[in-house]
């Protein structure tokens, strides 16, 4: 039961970590302001509930074989900063993100977007040719 | 598992360390503040990894709300006044202020 306790802890924090180097990844290497926020502004959301829930799993041994009843209320405070970033990261990515619009920072132009759609499609060499001149 | 905590910490110290090139060489200021708010995360949760590491779980989850608070606060507070900032430089540009026209005297001078 220990063990079981210790292998879903150590599940959720490499969980976790997986989830904050993709963040950190994403963040060092996008091309624009606009796709590092969104890099950001997820993967910081996620791995942190990730890990602060392996904390909790992890120090549920306590309360669980020694009945340290004292564990439960620190059980309770971290699933609550859990809850806490769950709320604010995204209101502080909106908040930066509204700031750095107003900024008029424009896209990067090599990421596509909807408007050169169309153009991408005809540039395909497998598209089938436009046929005008048929008679 | 002790030294298990150990190791998720120190890798999480090394994304700080990246993370700290994206502050210092940020194109714009909002990267450097969305950098900042991504450290300070980080921060909290390695506050709760080091209150595992030295059995004291209890104070150190005090600490990491206190600083998850903080770190929301300040972000707010940046992004507040670069937005700020830039809508009155953008209303100064469509507004300019008004500058009296060149072949006008002013009427202190007419008389002298």
């Amino acid at each position: 039961m220990s063990l079981l306790i210790d292998v879903v802890a150590a599940g959720l924090m490499i969980a976790g970590l997986v989830f904050f180097i993709g963040a950190t990844l994403g963040l060092l290497r996008f091309p624009d302001f606009y796709t590092r926020m969104h890099a950001a502004g997820k993967g910081d959301t996620l791995s942190t509930i990730l890990i602060l829930l392996g904390v909790a799993v992890y120090i549920s041994k306590e309360v669980f074989f020694e009945h340290h009843w004292v564990v439960l209320l620190v059980m309770v405070k971290i699933l609550s900063i859990a809850g806490f970033i769950m709320v604010t990261s995204p209101t502080s990515t909106h908040a930066l993100m509204r700031a750095g619009y107003e900024d008029a920072d424009e896209p990067d132009p090599q990421i596509p977007n909807k408007d050169q759609g169309a153009e991408c499609l005809e540039d395909r060499p497998d598209h089938p040719p436009v046929m005008e001149d048929m008679e | 598992m002790s030294g298990f905590i150990l190791g998720v910490a120190v890798v999480l110290l090394l994304l700080v360390g990246a993370l700290l090139y994206r502050v210092c060489v940020g194109p714009t200021a909002i990267d450097r503040i969305v950098a900042v708010n991504a450290i300070g995360t980080k921060t909290t949760v390695l506050l709760v990894l080091i209150g595992l590491r030295f059995d004291d779980v209890g104070m150190f989850v005090d600490f990491a709300l206190a600083y998850g608070l903080l770190n929301f606060m300040g972000s707010l507070a940046a992004a507040r006044y670069f937005q700020r900032s830039d809508k009155r430089a953008h209303e100064s540009e469509r507004h300019p202020a008004p500058v009296a026209p060149p072949g006008k005297a002013r009427p202190g001078k007419v008389g002298s």
